[in-house]
């Protein structure tokens, strides 16, 4: 499993000379399996460059999960290349409203007046799925997915395949569920998503003094991402949905406090960054 | 032990932010959480009690009506929000874990996080 990150940017893109090390595209992550199967996640400014490099590949289908439908993971659609190709297929998972289907949800960004071309011109093969409760099975890939602490539907992913996991979860503010540090795993948001995962990337956007003047807006500090790391298991640790006003230099020192605070010299938490990649295998057996 | 769904995580965080008694149970009708305002009610810690069948611990509770004649499980509030899934309110008399009789309103409210997705029930106790 070979996991590239396209755009790791919160909240709305950051283009320019002080973010060009982590890069200012919001979230999209792209996921390749050994057998050929490719997962998009999310749909940040992230997916214009990844359409490109898959329409260079050849991609014909492409499975795109959708943690949640604000404008930083859904903004760089409407400039997805595979969109416009007739010979790919798109299928599209996302959380369930209690409102409106997905199809529906998506369509308000591709009509008047916010984009010219609607929904039913896209010449791509699109269909629409709301995440089931039960995890299901594509191309060879187990999926999970679960509402996490967010405002509106939003679902975290888990991707089990080719021996390894992958945890997902770019908005999320555990804190606000209460300590969740002090409680069992099965109280915990979207533990079942994230617990044991040999790779997660998680929401830390903000550092603790920031956070505290954001409570409810549905991020979360670094130390809170390093503490749900620690309690829910995960072998490591990217910080991922990186804030706008956030320059590299800022972000290093956001790296450091987060080493500093998981303790952990093996496998330390990094900073995500557009165009790294991380390949997951199954551990060598003994 | 599988997670709970988000709708209880956040059902509990608010219960254990109330000073109104109010108890969670799941979607098969276990109780999860109580709050302490509940503990002074039902007169026993929920540490000490830990997840239980509600209907377990409904008749531990001896519940009736206040004019003292016996209510079986299946009409009381938490069971119509669970079985029926719609809100149900009576007074009752209780007699507390730790041997006090307490005449109490209840108030059981299914929770669903989507129209066709029932998670469970909250239960509120009213001291009277």
């Amino acid at each position: 499993m070979r996991v590239t990150i396209w755009g790791c940017r919160g909240s709305i893109p950051a283009p320019g000379p002080d973010t060009a090390g982590c890069g200012g595209n919001t979230s999209c992550v792209e996921v390749s399996l050994d057998n050929g199967a490719v997962f998009v996640l999310d749909a940040g400014t992230g997916i214009r460059e990844l359409g490109n490099a898959l329409q260079d590949r050849g991609t014909r289908r492409i499975h795109l999960l959708l943690t949640h439908l604000h404008l930083d993971h859904l903004e760089g659609l409407r400039f997805f290349a595979p969109l416009f190709d007739p010979g790919v297929t798109i299928d599209l998972w996302g959380p369930r409203s209690p409102v409106q289907s997905l199809r529906e949800r998506i369509r308000r960004s591709f009509s008047p007046p916010l984009f010219p071309i609607d929904l039913r011109e896209i010449p791509a093969r699109l269909t629409f799925h709301d995440v089931p409760k039960s995890p299901w099975t594509i191309e060879g890939a187990k999926i999970s997915s679960g509402l996490v602490m967010h405002p509106g539907p939003t679902v975290g992913f888990r991707i089990e395949a080719d021996g390894a996991t992958f945890a997902y979860m770019p908005d999320h503010e555990p804190a606000l569920t209460g300590q969740f540090q002090e409680r069992s795993r099965d109280w915990i948001s979207g533990a079942s998503i994230a617990e044991d995962a040999d790779l997660l990337f998680h929401d830390s956007q903000y550092f603790d003094a920031e956070y505290a003047q954001r409570v409810g807006w549905g991020h979360s500090s670094v130390e809170t991402a390093v503490a749900y790391a620690r309690v829910v298991g995960a072998r490591r640790l990217v910080l991922f949905h990186h804030d706008p006003v956030h320059p590299d230099r800022t972000l290093e020192r956001l790296e450091v406090e987060a080493a500093s605070l998981s303790g952990e010299r093996d496998a330390p938490p990094i900073l995500a960054r557009e165009g790294m990649t991380f390949e997951l295998s199954a551990p060598a057996s003994e | 032990m599988p997670q709970k769904h988000l709708i209880l995580i956040l059902a509990r965080e608010l219960a254990s932010n109330l000073a109104t008694p109010t108890l969670i149970a799941d979607e098969v009708g276990r109780a999860v959480f109580y709050n302490e305002a509940a503990e002074a009610v039902l007169g026993i810690p929920f540490a000490e009690m830990g997840e239980v069948d509600i209907d377990d611990l409904g008749a531990s509770f001896a519940p009736r009506t206040p004019e003292g004649e016996p209510r079986p499980q299946e009409d009381l509030p938490a069971r119509i929000a669970l079985d029926e899934r719609r809100a149900a309110h009576e007074r009752l008399l209780i007699t507390s874990r730790d041997g006090v009789e307490r005449q109490v309103s209840v108030t059981g409210l299914p929770l669903f996080a989507h129209a066709d997705e029932f998670v469970g029930a909250m239960v509120i106790f009213w001291r009277e």
